[in-house]
C-alpha cells in the first residue's frame, strides 16, 4: 500500500484503529482517458480529522465526493461504518467549497435545510439550527441572507448546516479556499475548538500544507495524474495550548517542511 | 461537446419534417401541404425573377439598415459605457425602445419615409440598433479597470486605448449584441414589409396568402427561417472564436 | 465591503444579451436623471415638431393635447379595452404553457429533444410572417389575435424557462442531494427558486413580445382597438392623434415591464430587496 517515497516521512506506527470509512480499490476515470484516481486503498479513523492533501489535479475532491456518494467511482467500494456507500447517507454531511448556500433563503433556513429535507417539523428544526448557528458564532444573524455575510461567515453557515444533521462523518471540501487569510486562521482555530466539543470524524480536503498540518491528526498525501496515495503522515501536534504557539511548534514546522519536500516534485 | 449537442437538434427537426410530410399527405391540417411539395416549390421559387428581385430588394434594405445600426449603435454603446452623463441621459430611452412594441412605430415610418425601401431600412434600423447599443455598453462596462489602468500606465494614447484595449476587451459582448441585432433586424425587415405590403417579401407573402398558394407561402417562410438561422449561426461561429479570451477574463 | 455581484448577472450563453437588458439596471436610476432624460427627449420632440422635420411630425404639445382629448372622449380607453383582451388572454396562456413546457423540457430529455429545436427556430425566426396565415385558420376575431400574441410570446418564455432549469447551480443540487433531498424536493426547493430569476426575465421578454404581437395583429388582421386608432388617424392625417396612440402603447408596455420587475423584487426576491 505504501510507495517507497513515504518511508521518508515520519510515520509513527499506525495503530490499526477503528476505521469508520474504508476505501477499497477506488478508481475513477472521467470520459475515455482522464484518470482522476487509481486504485486507492485507505482507512479513515473514527473521531479523527484526516486531511487529503495534494496539488491540483490529484483527485482529492473527487475522492471526497466519492465518499460522499455524490460521484460514482469507476471501480472499488466505500464502506462507512461497515455499510457500502451507494449515494449520500444520513451518517455523512458535506461542506462545500463554494458554500452552496441558497441565496433566496435566510441563514436560519439554510442551516436547517438538511433537517427540512428529512421532514422535521419547522419549530423543531429551527430550534436545532439556532443551536448550531450559535455554535459557529453566528448568533444574531439568523434572519440575514447569504449575500449580507462575508465569505467566512457564509462558510460558517455551511458548517452549521452540516453539523445540524448530526452526521458522524463530516466531509469538508476545501472549505476555506474562498475565505480570506485572516478569516481562515480564525476559522481554523474555531474548528479545532469545535472538534473537542463535537465527537465527529472529519475528512478534510485542502491544498494548503500549513492548514493540513495545523488541523489534522492524519494527513494523506496524494500525487497527481493519476491520483494515488504517495504517503501518510501523523503530525502529532499538541493542540491544547495557544493557537499561535502551535504555529511555532518544532513538530509543526518539521512536518510542513517534510510534506513540502515530498510534494515538490509534483509541482511544475 | 457543443458539436455533439447540435446533432440531436438537427435530428429532431428531421423528425418534425417527416411528421409534416405525413400530416401534409394525409391532409390533416388545413393549409399545410406536404413538406416535399414545399421543398419543390422552394426550388421552383428561387428560379423565378420575381423571387430574385424581391430577395435583392429585401437584402439590400436589410444590409443598409444593419450597417446603419452597427455604425451608429456601436459608437453609441461605447459612449454610454465610458461617459456617465451620456449613459444617464440615454440609458432610459435605449432600454425603453429595446423592449417596446416597435411594430406600432412602423406606420409612423411609413408616413415619414414613404411606402418604399426607406421605410424598410428604417424599420430594420429601429428594430436592431437598441440591443447593439445595450450589449456594446455592457461590454465596455465589463472591462476590468486594471486593464485600462495598465494601458494608461504604459502611456497609451486615447486612440490606442480604444483601438487596442477597449474594443477588443468588449468584443465578446459586442458580437452577442450583433447576433441578437441581426435576428431582430430580420424580424424588422419582415414586419416592415408585411405592413407596407408592396415591397419585397412582404408583397410576395401578400400574393401567396391571398391566392392560397400555400406551397409557395411555406417555401418563402422556410427560406426566411433558413436565412435567419444561417446569419445567427455564422455570428455564433465567430463568437466562439473570441470566446477563448472572453472566458479568461 | 459589500460588493455583491448577483450570479445571474454573468448569466447564460445565448440569451445573456437580452436578459441583461431586462435586468434591473435601467429603471433604478436616480429620479433626477430620469426626469432630466425625459425633459430632454420632450424638448427635442417639441423642437423637431416646430421646425418641422416633416409635415407628418406633430409637436410634443400637440400630441399631448391629442392624448388627453382621446382619454376624455373615451376613444382611447375603449380601444384599450378591446386591445387588452387578446393581449392578456394570449399572455396568460403563454405564461402557463410556456413556463410549464420549458420546465418540462429542462427536466425530461425526450421533451427537450422534440420541442426545444422548434422553439429555437421560432425564436430566431420572423414569425410575424405567420400572422396572415393565422387569419385564414382562425378568422379575424379574438382567437386569431390571441394566437398572434402567443406566436410571439411563447418561444422566448419556453426557451428561458428551459435554460433556467438546465443551468441551475450544480453545486446547490449536489448540496441538496448530499443532505438526502431526492428528486421532488430538489426540484421544488432548489431548482425552481434558483431558476426563477431567469424564468421571470423570460416572462418579461414574453410580455414585450406579446405587445408587439397584439399591435401587429391589429394592424395586419383587422383594425380593432389600438391598431384601428392608428390606421384610422393616419388615413385622416390626424397625426397628433396617431402619435398619441402609438406613444401610449409604448408607454403602457414599458410601465407593464417595470411593474413586473418591481413585483418580482418585492414579492419573490427577498435577498435582493433587503440587501440594496
Amino acid at each position: 500500500m505504501m510507495p517507497p517515497a513515504a518511508t521518508r516521512l515520519s510515520r509513527p506506527e499506525l495503530v490499526p484503529d477503528d476505521a469508520i470509512v474504508e476505501i477499497r480499490g477506488i478508481s475513477k476515470t472521467y470520459g475515455a482517458d482522464v484518470e482522476a484516481l487509481r486504485d486507492i486503498d485507505l482507512d479513515l479513523p473514527r473521531g479523527k480529522l484526516t486531511s487529503l492533501l495534494g496539488p491540483s489535479g490529484c483527485g482529492k475532491t473527487t475522492l471526497l465526493k466519492i465518499v460522499a456518494g455524490l460521484v460514482k467511482p469507476t471501480a472499488g467500494t466505500i464502506r462507512v461504518d461497515g455499510r457500502i456507500v451507494d449515494g449520500p447517507g444520513p451518517e455523512r454531511a458535506f461542506v462545500f467549497q463554494d458554500f452552496a448556500l441558497m441565496p433566496w433563503a435566510t441563514v436560519m433556513r439554510n442551516t436547517a435545510f438538511g433537517l427540512e429535507l428529512r421532514g422535521m417539523a419547522r419549530a423543531k428544526r429551527e430550534e436545532i439550527a439556532k443551536r448550531y448557528i450559535a455554535e459557529v458564532g453566528l448568533s444574531g444573524f439568523e434572519n440575514k441572507y447569504p449575500h449580507e455575510l462575508s465569505g467566512g461567515m457564509r462558510q460558517r453557515v455551511g458548517l452549521a448546516r452540516a453539523l445540524a444533521v448530526d452526521a458522524e462523518v463530516l466531509l469538508l471540501d476545501e472549505p476555506f479556499s474562498a475565505v480570506d487569510e485572516q478569516n481562515r486562521r480564525k476559522f481554523q482555530e474555531d474548528l479545532i475548538r469545535l472538534r473537542t466539543v463535537q465527537k465527529k470524524t472529519f475528512i478534510f480536503v485542502t491544498h494548503s500544507i500549513e492548514e493540513a498540518v495545523y488541523l489534522s491528526d492524519r494527513i494523506v498525501l496524494l500525487s497527481p495524474r493519476p491520483g494515488r496515495i504517495s504517503g501518510i503522515i501523523e503530525p502529532n501536534i499538541d493542540r491544547t495550548g495557544n493557537p499561535d504557539e502551535i504555529r511555532r511548534d518544532r513538530r509543526y514546522l518539521d512536518a510542513v517542511e517534510e510534506i513540502w519536500q515530498g510534494l515538490r516534485e509534483y509541482v511544475d | 461537446m457543443k458539436a455533439f449537442n447540435r446533432i440531436p437538434i438537427m435530428a429532431s427537426l428531421l423528425v418534425w419534417a417527416v411528421l409534416w410530410e405525413i400530416a401534409g399527405r394525409l391532409e390533416l391540417i388545413f393549409l399545410l401541404p406536404p413538406f416535399t411539395d414545399v421543398l419543390a416549390a422552394a426550388y421552383d421559387l428561387v428560379q423565378t425573377p420575381t423571387w430574385q428581385a424581391a430577395t435583392i430588394t429585401t437584402l439590400r434594405a436589410f444590409l443598409i439598415g444593419m450597417t446603419l445600426s452597427i455604425v451608429i449603435g456601436i459608437p453609441l454603446g461605447f459612449l454610454m459605457g465610458r461617459v456617465k452623463i451620456a449613459d444617464d441621459l440615454l440609458g432610459m430611452w435605449v432600454n425603453v425602445f429595446s423592449s417596446a412594441p416597435l411594430s406600432a412605430l412602423v406606420p409612423v415610418l411609413m408616413i415619414l419615409f414613404g411606402f418604399g425601401e426607406r421605410t424598410i431600412v428604417a424599420a430594420v434600423f429601429l428594430f436592431s440598433v437598441w440591443i447593439i447599443v445595450l450589449d456594446t455598453r455592457a461590454g465596455v462596462l465589463h472591462i476590468s479597470p486594471s486593464l485600462i489602468e495598465m494601458a494608461r500606465s504604459y502611456g497609451a494614447s486615447r486612440r490606442a486605448l480604444y483601438g487596442k484595449i477597449v474594443l477588443w476587451a468588449a468584443l465578446p459582448e459586442i458580437l452577442a449584441g450583433l447576433r441578437l441585432g441581426l435576428i431582430r433586424g430580420v424580424k424588422g425587415v419582415v414586419i416592415g414589409q408585411l405592413l407596407v405590403a408592396i415591397v419585397g417579401y412582404g408583397a410576395l407573402f401578400e400574393t401567396f396568402s391571398r391566392n392560397f398558394r400555400m406551397a409557395q407561402f411555406w417555401a418563402l417562410t422556410i427560406i426566411l427561417l433558413a436565412f435567419a438561422m444561417l446569419v445567427a449561426a455564422l455570428i455564433e461561429r465567430f463568437e466562439r472564436k473570441v470566446e477563448y479570451y472572453a472566458g479568461a477574463r | 465591503m459589500h460588493v455583491d455581484i448577483p450570479r445571474e448577472a454573468t448569466g447564460l450563453v445565448p440569451l445573456a444579451g437580452q436578459r441583461r437588458k431586462a435586468a434591473a439596471r435601467p429603471f433604478d436610476r436616480p429620479l433626477f436623471w430620469r426626469l432630466l432624460s425625459i425633459a430632454v427627449f420632450v424638448l427635442i420632440w417639441e423642437i423637431a415638431g416646430r421646425v418641422p422635420v416633416s409635415y407628418a411630425f406633430p409637436t410634443f404639445s400637440a400630441t399631448a393635447v391629442a392624448f388627453f382629448e382621446m382619454m376624455v372622449s373615451g376613444e382611447l380607453p375603449k380601444a384599450y379595452l378591446s386591445t387588452l383582451q387578446p393581449l392578456v388572454l394570449g399572455l396568460v396562456l403563454s405564461t402557463v404553457l410556456g413556463i410549464g413546457l420549458g420546465i418540462l423540457c429542462g427536466l425530461w430529455r425526450p421533451g427537450e429533444f422534440m420541442a426545444i429545436p422548434i422553439f429555437v427556430v421560432l425564436q430566431a425566426a420572423p414569425v410575424a410572417a405567420f400572422i396572415p396565415l393565422v387569419t385564414f385558420v382562425y378568422g379575424i376575431g379574438l382567437a386569431a389575435k390571441t394566437l398572434a400574441v402567443m406566436l410571439l410570446a411563447l418561444p422566448v418564455i419556453v426557451l428561458n424557462s428551459y435554460k433556467a432549469v438546465r443551468n441551475v447551480n450544480a453545486s446547490l443540487l449536489d448540496m441538496s442531494r448530499s443532505f438526502l433531498g431526492n428528486r421532488r424536493p430538489s426540484i421544488v426547493k432548489i431548482m425552481l427558486p434558483d431558476a426563477s430569476p431567469v424564468i421571470l426575465a423570460g416572462l418579461r421578454l414574453g410580455v414585450a413580445a406579446g405587445f408587439v404581437g397584439v399591435v401587429l395583429a391589429e394592424l395586419l388582421i383587422t383594425p380593432t382597438g389600438i391598431g384601428d386608432l392608428i390606421t384610422y388617424h393616419r388615413s385622416r392625417a390626424d397625426y397628433a392623434e396617431m402619435y398619441a396612440t402609438i406613444a401610449s402603447i409604448i408607454a403602457l408596455s414599458t410601465v407593464t415591464l417595470i411593474a413586473l420587475q418591481w413585483a418580482e423584487v418585492r414579492f419573490l426576491r427577498p435577498e435582493k430587496r433587503s440587501g440594496a
